[in-house]
């Protein structure tokens, strides 16, 4: 039996530390997320789905002068994805649209501050890609 | 290879995956199971020793490769007891599906109808569907009971004169309900319809007797039987196959062929168009030889007693919300459930944590999971290396799922 294959990591990702995406922080998004539900005055909606999970995302936006003055998010899917949903909107409430269209993959792993695989990236970005096709409402 | 009981140290010594992966709890075979190393070695004497182009050299290798490829053929042939020309090879069981709806509703007229079953899995389902919009097609669906098996007793209201065919699963890849196929071939006989069977859950364990069905066609895939990936069966009654058209053009399947016309090679290499994926079909070969090597009724005995236990044992934990049958009577080594208030992606990732694999998600099955008002669930499916250790550590790791979401 001789094989190069890593068996301890996929990718930067250790397979054998324990316990370090479930945080306390996670969990706590997961349980009572931040701007939970459906917003019927919003100026810009959109939805999203990660097939893969049935992770299932809607955004809301109130958009006030170039900004996102309110932000609710409705749906359901998997600790990751929702957590992930829920940090972002305490992090884009009151940015300009500007400034949330320039986020990336690489902020969002930092706002989350915990290592995501590569078959969980999905769920971590979904909420990313639904607040970004959302925004791209107003220039379509 | 072990016969009489089912001695499950002896039959992992056959899986080089379990030298790699010593502690690996592998309870995903519902969607592909593990590979014997003689599987492996077949595909390896192919590609280093007689590798060559099937049916057209005529040279040593080419004529070793086209007789380990017939043979083949009549393995699998043998092993579901049809002939050898009913067989075609195919990419697997969606692949035949796709030949079967696209050929079969060329027939159809406007307003006919399709019977289908409320359990399928996608590939018994979006070949069909889509043929239904393209020639304005009726789908119908058998309904399921409360616990997850075929409402038998409304399918004769679903037909009328319009209906002309009948798919359904042997067992559900998302419940493990195993269908009674003698009730839906008297059904659909009695109708004159076509009668299509998916076996792709069903044949690696069950013994499939397609004279004794009496199904018209049957499907089934290798990689779920520890063939190789990328290679599957569609069985047809020869009269039928020789009827249906084929999806695929091209070389290899043709009699004759013009600058404008061409006529199609019999059945069933009019469907094998291409060079096939001939080291899949050599490598198929050897997975049946593996089970025809083995005591299957011991197997199933085994995988039976493996469902009941983690059946009783779930059903213990009052986080566990289980769809299906709750027995394991008529039902497959296949148990699909939930840990309530936990999404199915974060239970396997804590699972394969301890290296335990399981499938989450909707099983591609999307119409099944809402109808049982679930997005998603978690999914075990045993086969015959898995043993009771197995369950106990899924109990564990459950155990810890629930102590990390609710403390």
């Amino acid at each position: 039996m001789n094989t190069t294959y890593d068996r301890n990591h996929i990718g930067d990702r250790p397979l054998t530390s324990k316990g370090e995406i479930y945080k306390e922080n996670i969990l706590d998004h997961y349980r009572e997320p931040h701007h939970f539900g459906e917003m019927s005055n919003a100026d810009l909606k959109h939805r999203e789905f990660n097939p893969l999970c049935g992770d299932e995302i809607t955004i809301y936006l109130k958009i006030e002068k170039n900004k996102v003055s309110d932000i609710s998010f409705s749906g359901h899917g998997c600790a990751i994805s929702q957590a992930a949903m829920s940090m972002l909107t305490d992090m884009v409430k009151g940015k300009s649209i500007h400034t949330i269209e320039q986020l990336q993959k690489e902020d969002i792993l930092k706002m989350l501050g915990i290592p995501v695989g590569i078959v969980r990236m999905k769920c971590a970005l979904l909420g990313l890609k639904t607040l970004h096709k959302c925004l791209a409402q107003i220039s379509t | 290879m072990p016969s009489r009981t089912h001695d499950i140290s002896l039959v992992k010594k056959d899986f080089p995956i379990f030298e790699y992966e010593a502690n690996l709890v592998y309870l995903d075979n519902a969607s592909t199971s593990q590979t014997p190393k003689t599987v492996t070695q077949a595909m390896d004497e192919y590609y280093e020793q007689y590798r060559a182009n099937t049916h057209r050299g005529l040279y040593k290798i080419s004529e070793m490769a086209t007789e380990k490829y017939e043979a083949s053929r009549e393995k699998v042939a043998n092993f579901i007891h049809a002939e050898n020309e009913e067989i075609v090879f195919t990419k697997g069981a969606t692949h035949s599906l796709n030949i079967l709806a696209y050929g079969l509703c060329q027939d159809l007229r406007p307003g006919d109808e399709i019977i289908l079953t409320e359990m399928e899995h996608h590939s018994n389902l979006l070949p069909w569907q889509q043929m239904a919009k393209q020639y304005e097609l009726v789908l119908k669906f058998i309904p399921l009971t409360e616990d997850g098996r075929l409402d038998m007793s409304v399918i004769e209201d679903l037909i009328n004169p319009k209906t002309k065919i009948l798919s359904v699963t042997h067992m559900s890849n998302v419940l493990g309900t195993i269908n009674n196929l003698e009730k839906l071939e008297q059904i659909a006989h009695k109708h004159d319809l076509i009668f299509i069977v998916d076996a792709c859950q069903s044949i690696p364990h069950i013994h499939i007797n397609v004279r004794q069905i009496n199904c018209d066609f049957l499907v089934f895939s290798g990689h779920k039987m520890l063939g190789p990936t990328g290679i599957g069966v569609l069985y047809g009654k020869k009269a039928l196959l020789e009827k249906l058209p084929p999806l695929e053009f091209g070389g290899h399947m043709v009699a004759e062929a013009s600058f404008h016309e061409a006529t199609w090679a019999d059945s069933p290499y009019k469907f094998e168009a291409g060079t096939m994926n001939i080291a899949g079909v050599i490598g198929f070969g050897a997975a049946v030889d593996y089970l025809e090597g083995i005591d299957r009724e011991q197997m199933m005995k085994h995988e039976k007693e493996l469902t009941t236990y983690a059946l009783n044992e779930l059903q213990k934990l009052s986080y566990i919300e289980i769809h299906g049958p709750k027995t394991a009577e008529n039902k497959g080594g296949v148990i699909s459930f939930n840990v309530k208030g936990v999404h199915s992606h974060d239970v396997a990732e804590i699972l394969a944590r301890d290296n335990i694999a399981v499938r989450a998600g909707h099983h591609c099955a999307m119409p099944l999971m809402s109808k049982l008002g679930c997005k998603n669930s978690v999914r075990v499916s045993f086969y015959l290396y898995n043993e009771m250790a197995d369950i106990d550590k899924l109990l564990e790791g459950l155990d810890k799922v629930n102590k990390i979401f609710f403390k």
